[in-house]
């Protein structure tokens, strides 16, 4: 057991704990020149999860990158999670990923069999997936970091932005939240072997069946809830859309030992980063405290966040359920009173 | 007094839950953090055992006094 690695011990911060916050990113990009092309059709005016770009009438290529520090010790298990979380942004624009490359960064002196388990992972996951992975690029670095640069394709027709929510639209979520909570408080040994066990099983899950059902219904907007926690991206759909969400906490998969980890401080720094940027257009209620602080709980590799029409949203919904790790339908998304973004009720 | 300086976080309040319950709940703490995300996660911690926070602030160090 000794001369195993641990990879977390390796790690500043873990996961998409690891992202800049959405804030500062929005300052560092705030002066970029932004070329026109006509058949961009997403770019990162409107702080989507993937590009997406037109190649003829009937075929759009989806391009994402994702990478971060390790967020568990099994060198395999980390690299499913990476795949898993840089798969995730095609699913989020409705498209299938069909290529992938390897981002790699590794320390000198880490033992070759642990990263051969990271990339073996990786492997894994893409070709669940129905990717194959092509290529990649490994630098060495005094941490290691790993993830997937994916090409997917979409009908252009059919892609699925964050930013196409209507009033009326009922909003589904596809896995508890929490996640960043308990790779936290396992990295101290404060969370329980079934808490472990159950995040890395969310952060393993595809979200392909929630992709592959939410398509064949009239869903608006689309969007992973990952680094910037279900009121960060709930917010960007909403700013996005011109919308504003309201959302009943009681319908939330909360997970129990998250909510308890959270009353006893034991939060990831990123939840603090993520409450920074959305709190100020959120109206909490009378939400209690370690409530909202999992809402705001950086999720790595976490569910899909969906408006569906009303009209499809009882079919959806009981498609999703058995189909992904937790079938929630939180709230509804409503015409732009101005003023806050986001009620919790 | 806890130094935590340099620790990052969940550490400190880590180490505050360990002085907490080895001292049976000792009626005053103090800590002292380098960090504002640690000084968030300790009074969280604090307010859930039943003590009352004061911060004080001093070139970019924070020193925490717990009191029952």
């Amino acid at each position: 057991m000794e001369n195993e690695v641990k990879l977390t011990k390796l790690a500043k911060c873990a996961g998409c704990g690891a992202k800049v916050g959405a804030g500062v990113l929005a300052r560092l990009l705030g002066d970029m020149k932004v070329r026109r092309d006509p058949n961009l059709l997403v770019g990162f005016d409107k702080s989507d999860d993937a590009s997406v770009y037109k190649v003829s009438d009937d075929l759009a290529l989806v391009q994402t990158v994702d990478f971060f520090p390790p967020i568990c010790d099994d060198p395999y298990t980390f690299g499913q999670i990476a795949a898993t979380n840089a798969l995730s942004d095609v699913y989020a624009m409705g498209g299938e990923p069909k290529l992938a490359l390897n981002v790699m960064a590794v320390p000198k002196d880490m033992p070759p069999e642990a990263v051969h388990e990271i990339l073996r992972g990786g492997y894994d996951k893409a070709y669940e997936a129905g990717a194959i992975i092509t290529g990649g690029h490994s630098i060495l670095d005094d941490e290691p970091k790993y993830g997937l640069a994916v090409t997917g394709f979409v009908h252009p027709d059919r892609v699925l932005t964050n930013s196409g929510a209507r009033p009326g639209d009922v909003l589904l979520l596809t896995k508890p939240l929490g996640i960043g909570v308990l790779t936290t408080a396992a990295k101290v040994d404060l969370a329980s072997a079934e808490g472990t066990a159950l995040a890395l099983r969310l952060m393993t899950t595809l979200n392909r069946a929630a992709r592959d059902a939410m398509v064949k219904y009239r869903v608006h907007a689309c969007t992973d809830v990952t680094g910037f926690s279900l009121l960060g991206h709930g917010l960007e759909l909403a700013q996005g859309s011109d919308t504003e969400l309201h959302l009943n906490v009681d319908a939330i998969d909360l997970l129990p030992e998250a909510v308890e980890l959270a009353r006893i401080g034991i939060l990831p720094e990123g939840m603090y980063r993520n409450r920074a940027f959305a709190e100020p257009y959120v109206d909490a209620g009378d939400v209690a405290l370690a409530r909202q602080d999992v809402l705001y709980d950086p999720q790595t590799a976490g569910g899909l966040l969906i408006a569906v029409d009303p009209a499809d949203a009882d079919a959806l919904y009981a498609e999703l359920k058995g189909a992904v790790p937790s079938a929630q339908r939180i709230g509804t998304a409503e015409a732009y009173r101005g003023g806050k973004r986001i009620f919790l009720r | 007094m806890i130094d935590a300086r340099g620790q990052s976080c969940p550490i400190p309040v880590v180490m505050v839950q360990e002085a907490v319950k080895k001292g049976n709940s000792p009626a005053e703490l103090q800590v002292k953090v380098d960090a504002m995300v640690c000084v968030e996660n300790i009074t969280r911690y604090a307010a859930s055992q039943g003590y009352a926070v004061t911060v004080d602030e001093a070139d970019g160090e924070y020193t925490l006094t717990l009191k029952k």
